[in-house]
């Protein structure tokens, strides 16, 4: 029996620990990776190669669940255990996985089509569940696998080869959708930025219960450059808001610019020159903000169309129990309360009759 | 009251009794009790719950018809009867529903409280027909069952709503009494069931009681009846739903296993009481997702599977339409997967109260690209458990999906079942692969996911948390033993016809079919699937019974055929193939054997008659004998046998 280590953050729970230090090595599958040169996605495999040792789990305990598209072929970059599933359907699939395994670390990969469009649903419902597994949502605001179709979180009047006179679909913003879907952990990173998107796995690891994480990933080939006020260092410091618990919201060029609350749950960006109270009328940015509201209006700051600005970060992280510890432990109370089952006894059932021979 | 006339007892071999009402009279919960009281006693029996869709329509109206129908006898019987003895009606619209099934000389048990006016005017009688004289032909009883269940529970105090409700229990005790029922369980039954509402529990057991005494003290029965028990095989019986038994079955085979077992399902009539009982036996190492949507259900379980679970999910027709990417996926992935498709009358959303056997080709043929898995089919409600035990053997040994086959009338209908000593079901064995089963080139130890057994072709399966066998698996097409991607043409050709191979290689380690063939002269067989096993079985006999001969054959595995069939289907002159839907085992037999065999098909979402299907082979035999149609005897006959005595006394007689 493998040793659990009861000092494991509560996201790895129950997953056995390493008897030895890993490293990046040991994750890298033996399979060629196929995604096309300069695909954010590579950023995203280097990065999770080499955070997935940092915690300290046995690597075969750890699980990845994959739809259909370019991200979903994450899997098979990995040394670990792993299923490219189908469109849209992983969320369903990790969820049986996690239900009848507390002993994994459970992931899914998947895109802004697999996740919002085909399998929107499974996505809402897991997160309202909460079912202990970790899902990261690359998206490129495109459809990459299909070669170039607008997706649900493209910019209005996108012109794509399925729409040659732009699109007239208004677009999800991943972000509001997990939190009105009753999300407990809600982030959101960057491609690019390594050291982000580690910290922000970190903590989408160590949260019990379904971790929604956005990664911002550049389409080199369909829609280039869709990111870049976010890298460009010229624009980015104006772009991100960065969001850091227990911090004000400050940002940009020599922190000129903040978020303060404005009117009715709502929350805008100003110049903090021009407050009042300068930089004590900034929001101080509470994650563990039981109400909602708070992180949709955070999420609210994001560009609808081309993006200019939008919080990076945690947004929400709160305590809810997770699904499969319920659905484990409501078993636990059936055998305590009437013992393991007895097949003979219960096809046998009360309302007999013998016949004798 | 004491009586004046003395009263009868009659003995019958056997009797068909349909209660009809309102759907919110509680016909269903007291064809239940009847039921009950019959299997205690020892009687042979078969039940067909009938009910409409809708929880509640308009009350007293034609579309709100509930009823359930039971047959029972003292000797072995198949079906749940043509035609019933006794029509208890609850309200006009009860009996004008029920009333074209009853033969003339039958008994009818009215309520006449509803028979006002203006509830005759609403279902289109301009008269009230127990006046009219158009019920002559039957032995009618008129009794206010409601204003005399009323009265027998006025000390509790209930509103008349209230206390009109147990005027289910009023009747049950009435034919209770006439049919000499023992009433204990129904007793045990209300003090359970109402255990929290001591007024309504005891107004159920007085109305109950009083109906019985109502028949023993008033003179409107001066007969009684009795069915003696059954002979049946020595052993301990109980009663039994197909889906009852199913869900059973799925326990049992998890369990023979050694699996925990994950159901994802999504609510659909008529599956949906599976997924009401596992959700019961959590005890069991069961666990019960009620998913988002079908798709989300079947992912769950197939998830669970590839976790080492036994994956299950449940559902019916429209349902099994939107798990077909998922079971692809299984059959790709080759992990054991239980799909039960409890049928029902399609297409679309069809009538999903009523029966059929038309996702035949839809669970054999459902898919993209060629994507062969095992299709088997129970016969009888009891036959579910022993189906679903079968099921989990396949999909566990051969690492595959499996479809189970019910449908409507297994899945409600009921009926007496030997139980099992759970000792004696197979062992099933899962066989993980836990070290590495190959050598690679460069002489280190390597884990080939797709290395087979040579014998059943299943593939070596790992699970998450095995050291060193860490694996990806996937929807894209596999090379060969290793598992990776691959698109070599070759390769893809090999594939597909290896997972081919693999379900047809089932066949290796399943009963030949069994004929039923007494003396072995018959020149016409016939041979069903699923549900229609009762009906096929009572026409066959009757045929017998006037001299007939034929023989008899009931596939339960449909995918892949037993070994013997082709040579079953050349023995014969005739096949003769009864199904509800347009032919679809007929189309099956057909390209597989090019055997032309002749197909009776019947959809109208009710199960076959006895008394048709008498007809059919009894025409069929003659015609193959060389016997002029007009000169035909046989089918009329058989089908106008309605009192035939069971098989040993005929033949005796004749």
């Amino acid at each position: 029996m493998s040793t659990v280590d009861l000092g494991l953050p509560a996201g790895l729970r129950g997953v056995p620990v390493a008897e030895a230090p890993q490293n990046r090595k040991e994750y890298v599958s033996d399979q060629e990776v196929r995604w096309c040169p300069g695909c954010g996605d590579y950023a995203v495999l280097a990065a999770f190669q080499g955070f997935l040792p940092e915690l300290g789990i046995k690597r075969e305990n750890v699980a990845m669940v994959s739809g259909i598209g370019c991200s979903s072929r994450f899997p098979y970059y990995l040394s670990t255990y792993g299923m490219h599933s189908i469109h849209g359907r992983a969320p369903a699939i990790a969820t049986g996985l996690a239900v009848a395994r507390p002993d994994l670390s459970v992931w899914v990969v998947t895109g802004d089509g697999d996740a919002l469009s085909i399998g929107g649903n499974h996505l809402i419902h897991t997160l309202r569940r909460n079912v202990n597994l970790k899902i990261l949502l690359f998206n490129n605001r495109i459809y990459g696998l299909t070669k170039g179709q607008y997706s649900p979180t493209s910019e209005p009047g996108k012109v794509t080869k399925s729409t040659p006179m732009g699109s007239v679909d208004t677009p999800f913003n991943p972000v509001s959708l997990a939190l009105g879907a009753e999300a407990t952990f809600v982030a959101r990173t960057v491609d690019s930025d390594r050291k982000h998107l580690t910290s922000v796995l970190k903590a989408a690891a160590e949260h019990r219960g379904t971790s929604f994480v956005e990664i911002y990933q550049n389409c080199p080939i369909f829609n280039d450059n869709a990111f870049d006020a976010f890298k460009n260092p010229e624009t980015r410091d104006d772009a991100i808001i960065p969001l850091r618990h227990g911090e004000p919201i400050r940002f940009g060029a020599d922190g000129r610019l903040g978020v303060v609350r404005d009117g009715f749950a709502s929350l805008a960006v100003r110049e903090v020159a021009d407050l009042p109270g300068g930089e004590s009328d900034l929001v101080v940015h509470d994650a563990h903000t039981d109400d909602p509201a708070y992180a949709f209006a955070l999420s609210r700051l994001t560009d609808a169309g081309v993006l200019h600005q939008a919080p990076i970060g945690i947004f929400r992280q709160v305590e809810r129990p997770a699904y499969d510890d319920l659905v484990r432990q409501q078993i636990t109370t059936a055998r305590e309360a009437q013992g393991p089952g007895n097949l003979q006894s219960l096809i046998t059932g009360t309302d007999t009759w013998t016949v004798e021979s | 009251m004491t009586r004046t006339v003395t009263i009868e007892v009659k003995q019958l071999d056997r009797v068909v009794i349909r209660f009809a009402g309102d759907s919110g009279d509680g016909m269903q919960l007291t064809g239940d009790r009847f039921t009950a009281e019959t299997a205690s006693f020892g009687n042979d029996l078969s039940t067909l719950p009938n009910f409409p869709a809708e929880i509640r329509a308009p009350a007293g109206t034609l579309p709100g018809v509930s009823s359930f129908q039971l047959h029972f006898a003292d000797h072995d019987i198949l079906t749940p009867g043509d035609a019933p003895d006794v029509l208890i009606a609850m309200n006009p619209a009860a009996l004008k529903a029920n009333l074209k099934d009853v033969p003339r000389g039958a008994t009818v048990i009215v309520d006449t409280a509803d028979f006002t006016a203006r509830n005759l005017k609403r279902i289109g009688y301009d008269e009230n027909p127990l006046e009219t004289g158009e019920l002559e032909a039957y032995h009618v009883v008129a009794l206010n069952l409601t204003g005399m269940t009323v009265e027998s529970v006025k000390e509790f105090g209930l509103s008349r709503k209230d206390a009109s409700r147990a005027k289910n229990m009023y009747a049950l005790g009435l034919v209770s009494w006439l049919f000499q029922r023992p009433v204990e369980s129904t007793i045990t039954f209300l003090e359970t069931k109402f255990a929290g509402k001591p007024e309504i529990r005891d107004a159920n057991i007085a109305a109950f009681r009083a109906g019985f005494n109502f028949g023993e003290t008033a003179e409107e029965f001066s007969v009684r009846y009795e069915v003696k028990p059954a002979k049946m095989a020595s052993g301990t019986y109980r009663n039994i739903s197909g889906n009852l038994a199913l869900a059973y079955g799925l326990v049992a085979g998890a369990q023979r296993a050694g699996l925990p077992m994950v159901l994802g399902a999504y609510p659909i009539t008529p599956a949906s009481d599976v997924l009401h009982e596992l959700s019961k036996l959590k005890r069991f190492d069961v666990t019960t997702i009620q998913a988002e949507d079908e798709i989300a259900g079947v992912g769950a379980a197939l998830g669970a599977s590839f976790a080492g679970a036994l994956g299950v999910t449940t559902s019916s027709g429209p349902g099994i339409s939107l798990k077909s990417e998922t079971i692809g996926l299984g059959v790709m992935l080759e992990l054991p997967l239980v799909v039960c498709d409890i049928q029902r009358a399609g297409p679309s959303t069809g009538m999903p109260t009523k029966t059929e056997q038309a996702d035949l080709l839809q669970v054999m043929f459902g898919r993209n690209g060629e994507a062969p898995l095992p299709v088997l089919a129970a016969q009888s409600p009891a036959d579910c458990f022993a189906i679903a035990v079968e099921a989990t053997r396949i999909a566990v040994t051969y690492r595959t999906p499996v479809m189970v086959l019910s449908d409507g009338y297994l899945a409600n209908g009921s009926e007496p079942w030997q139980i099992p000593d759970v000792e004696t079901l197979p062992v099933i064995e899962p066989n993980f692969t836990v070290e590495p089963n190959a050598t690679g080139a460069d002489g280190k130890p390597l884990y080939l996911p797709y290395l087979r057994d040579p014998e059943t072709l299943a593939r070596a399966w790992a699970i998450p948390g095995t050291p060193g066998l860490d694996h990806r698996i996937g929807g894209l097409e596999k090379e060969d033993k290793t598992g990776n991607i691959s698109y070599d043409p070759a390769n893809h050709d090999l594939m597909i016809r290896t997972r081919q191979a693999k379900v047809d290689g089932i066949a290796r380690s399943i009963e030949p079919l069994h004929v039923d063939d007494p003396g072995g002269a018959a020149k016409v067989l016939v041979l069903g699937w699923g549900s229609t096993y009762g009906p096929i079985g009572a026409g066959v006999r009757r045929v017998r019974a006037v001299g007939g001969k034929v023989a008899q054959a009931h596939l339960r595995h449909l995918n892949p055929f037993p070994a013997n069939l082709g040579d079953v289907l050349r023995s014969y002159d005739k096949v003769l193939v009864p199904e509800m839907n347009l032919g679809q085992l007929a189309m099956l037999l057909r390209s597989k054997y090019l055997i032309d065999v002749v197909s009776y098909a019947q959809v109208r979402g009710m199960p076959l008659g006895a008394a048709e299907l008498a007809e059919v082979i009894g025409n069929l035999v003659e015609e193959t004998e060389g016997i002029d149609d007009d000169a035909r005897q046989l089918g009329a006959a058989a089908a106008q046998l309605t009192h035939w005595d069971h098989q040993e006394q005929t033949e005796g007689a004749r």
